[in-house]
């Protein structure tokens, strides 16, 4: 107990300390947030009628940026299908920096979810037991369980890992690695669920496609590593933490295979969609040509299509996959082009035309901008913090003290 | 400190403080009204799921709501539980042949069913299209027309509410079960359960669902008082509302208010279950359709043409 209360103390002083880079790092997230709450308070107040969205495009931006964010958490299972499945030893290493990743962009997630609610109160009655929770019905009570089910595994992996770490133990594998391996499929399964979150009604034909699902896991394999791949190597530069370059490059040439899978089957939807020529073509005559002089996100997606275009030669190319000024360029490339292409052309082009044929076009309100600002602002709080603590556990520059400690 | 900044229809009370509280914590549900925890605040944040109410919880949910309505709305309210009838399936019948675009049965029933003035909310929508032009994608549809007189000799009409589906993809998607099938076939949403997910309209192949993006706003000396739980009850900010076929008017045997304003009698309505009802007799003699029949959701609203033209 009284272990636990000083070692309460150790974390608080490690988290609480730092240098002018880290408070001014800080107070700039805490702004941010500060900002995006008060824009919050004036929605909660008003309705949702201070943002973009209407009955025709009931879901816009916030959206958007949950369907990105649940593939972004795929970035830890990336990493643990190379370090523990195939025991390449220098992912293995810095799996835990992924794992935390994922922690971070399912609590977006959920933010992300819940200022989207018209009722945020009552939020209790979609859980089962205390509320009603549509189960198997609903796929977002679905997504629900999978979600909280990923976030557990993943917390429960990085708190034990650290926890032993901590105490200056080398952590038992066997006790965990059931968990590890449970990750892999459990990953699979909130990209799963999550497209077919909007795949399983034949009311929007542009997600009612077999195809949604496959291509959304293609195109979470790419993102979420690249974030990671820009992270890794701030967290070389500024902190202990080694990493190696095999590590770095290994992880682009994952992002490669699946960019690849990913423009495939995006030509495998355009060819359907075109070559066909049926009515529902429209959505995706919107995105990259317009319909009806409706052209709004023409540019957008256009812009992503060559992003992504440029990012998948880079990343399969040995020579610019691993010459640090092209990496990075490509994993930038991928961020911007998979999160317009998964947040502004999956979400909303399920809207339009809508049900009964209007084409209202949807583009994010001011306040939509801020409060997503405010969430990610969070998030990067959070990951600040949990790195904070995290890599002097992991570089064995801090230390719990405990009795049984030899 | 107790400066009140919100009150909003639950008559959940929240001051500043609390609010702040709340959103810092990240997570809306611990914005609970800790400040002032009377009874009644409590019981509208916990009240049950509808049909989880025993008859006597339903009459005092009731009138909890019916005090709540005449201090938010400022005039007495009747609120109705009345239970679906045995043997009764509720059927509506619309002739495109008699249509002329004239928007009565969409002013009624926004007076009906107490819809939103501003901003506006309305449950019926009339599409308009040019003859001899294809209308199967609704692209070529026209719903903001507004000329001089109606019918428009090149044009005709097509007015789409919730078809009230056997089988409703919008009760499927309700992640809460706020949306479901009465044994008389109507789709109801409980406005005190729905957490304005707006899942529901996602799923809706009809476009018939409103979301009520802001308070809504009736003038008082328009709000209908007699209302139903499940119907045209004034709703909250922030839930999801469509067409009930009236349930207020038809669980009592009248005909829904659309029906009685057509003036030139394209609506008709009735119980599917009597082999002698009109609705039947359509069923069975006219040329009927339903929308979008390919995907399955067995409407129970059927476009007919009386005579050609
Ligand atoms: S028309 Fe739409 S809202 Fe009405 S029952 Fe069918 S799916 Fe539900
Ligand atoms: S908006 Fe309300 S009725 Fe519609 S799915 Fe969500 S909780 Fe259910």
């Amino acid at each position: 107990m009284v272990d636990g209360i000083k070692n309460f103390f150790i974390a608080l002083r490690q988290i609480v300390k730092g240098g002018i880079r880290y408070y001014a790092w800080i107070s700039f997230l805490l702004i941010l947030i500060a900002l995006g709450t008060r824009t919050y308070l004036q929605q909660f107040e008003l309705g949702l009628i201070t943002t973009a969205m209407r009955d025709q495009v009931s879901w816009g931006f916030y959206l958007s940026n949950f369907t990105f964010l649940v593939g972004v958490a795929a970035a830890a299972v990336l990493l643990v299908i190379p370090a523990y499945l195939y025991h390449f030893k220098p992912i293995k290493e810095i799996v835990l920096f992924g794992e935390m990743v994922a922690i971070t962009a399912i609590t977006m997630c959920m933010l992300f979810v819940t200022v989207d609610l018209g009722q945020p109160l009552r939020v209790w009655h979609l859980l089962p037991f205390v509320g009603k929770m549509n189960f198997p019905s609903s796929l977002l009570a679905w997504d629900v369980i999978v979600l909280s089910g990923y976030l557990f595994i993943n917390l429960a992996l990085v708190l034990y890992a650290l926890y032993r770490l901590s105490l200056g133990k080398e952590y038992r594998l066997s006790l965990i690695l059931p968990l590890i391996l449970l990750s892999i499929p459990w990953a699979v399964s909130i990209h799963t669920v999550t497209a077919f979150l909007y795949n399983g009604f034949p009311a929007r034909p542009f997600w009612n496609a077999s195809i949604l699902a496959p291509r959304f896991l293609a195109s979470a394999f790419c993102s979420g590593p690249a974030i990671m791949l820009i992270i890794f190597q701030i967290l070389r530069k500024l902190t202990k933490v080694e990493i190696e370059n095999r590590a770095l490059f290994k992880i682009a040439e994952l992002v490669a295979y699946a960019m690849g899978i990913n423009l495939f089957l995006l030509g495998a939807e355009v060819f359907k969609e075109f070559y066909s020529g049926s009515i529902h073509k429209a959505p995706l005559e919107y995105l990259y040509f317009g319909l009806h002089g409706k052209d709004l996100l023409v540019p957008w997606m256009r812009t992503a299509f060559i992003f992504n275009v440029i990012a998948f030669v880079i990343f399969l190319i040995p020579k610019t996959r691993e010459n640090f000024v092209t990496l990075n360029l490509g994993a930038v490339l991928i961020i911007l082009g998979v999160y317009i292409e998964k947040g502004l052309g999956l979400i909303i082009p399920g809207f339009i035309p809508d049900s009964l044929g209007e084409i209202y076009e949807y583009w994010p309100a001011h306040s939509e901008g801020l409060i997503t600002l405010g969430i990610w602002a969070f998030g990067a709080l959070i990951y600040t913090l949990l790195l904070k603590f995290a890599i002097p556990v992991y570089t064995g520059d801090l230390r719990f003290e405990s009795k049984t400690r030899t | 400190m107790s400066k009140k900044i919100r009150n909003n229809p639950l008559g959940i009370n929240l001051n500043r403080r609390t609010l702040l509280k709340g959103a810092a914590a990240g997570i809306a549900a611990s914005a609970l009204p800790f400040d002032k925890a009377d009874a009644v605040d409590w019981d509208a944040f916990l009240q049950k799921h509808f049909t989880e109410l025993t008859d006597e919880e339903i009459r005092n949910v009731i009138e909890r709501l019916e005090k709540e309505a005449s201090v938010e709305w400022k005039k007495e309210i009747h609120i109705g539980a009345t239970k679906a009838l045995p043997g009764v399936k509720f059927g509506y019948g619309l002739d495109l042949s008699r249509c002329i675009g004239c928007r009565k049965c969409v002013a009624a029933c926004v007076k009906e069913n107490n819809q939103s003035r501003t901003p506006q909310v309305q449950w019926i929508t009339v599409l308009r299209f040019k003859k001899g032009e294809k209308w199967i994608d609704l692209e070529n549809s026209e719903k903001y027309y507004n000329p001089e007189l109606v019918p428009e000799p090149d044009y005709f009409y097509l007015p789409v509410q919730c078809q009230q589906c056997e089988n409703p993809p919008c009760v499927k998607a309700c992640p809460t079960q706020a949306t479901w099938k009465e044994p008389d076939g109507i789709v109801v949403i409980d406005y005190n359960w729905c957490i304005g997910c707006r899942y529901c309209m996602t799923a809706c192949p009809y476009g018939a669902r409103r979301f009520n993006w802001a308070r809504p706003e009736i003038p008082v000396n328009e709000l209908n008082p007699e209302t139903h739980y499940l119907g045209n009850r004034p709703r909250y900010k922030g839930v999801v509302e469509k067409c009930t076929f009236c349930v207020q008017r038809t669980r009592s045997g009248r005909f829904p208010a659309c029906v009685e304003a057509c003036p030139v009698g394209a609506r008709k309505f009735g119980n599917l279950l009597d082999p002698k009802s009109e609705i039947r007799y359509l069923i069975g003699n006219k040329r009927v359709f339903r929308l979008r029949e390919d995907i399955n959701t067995e409407p129970k609203f059927y476009y007919f043409f009386a005579y050609g033209r």
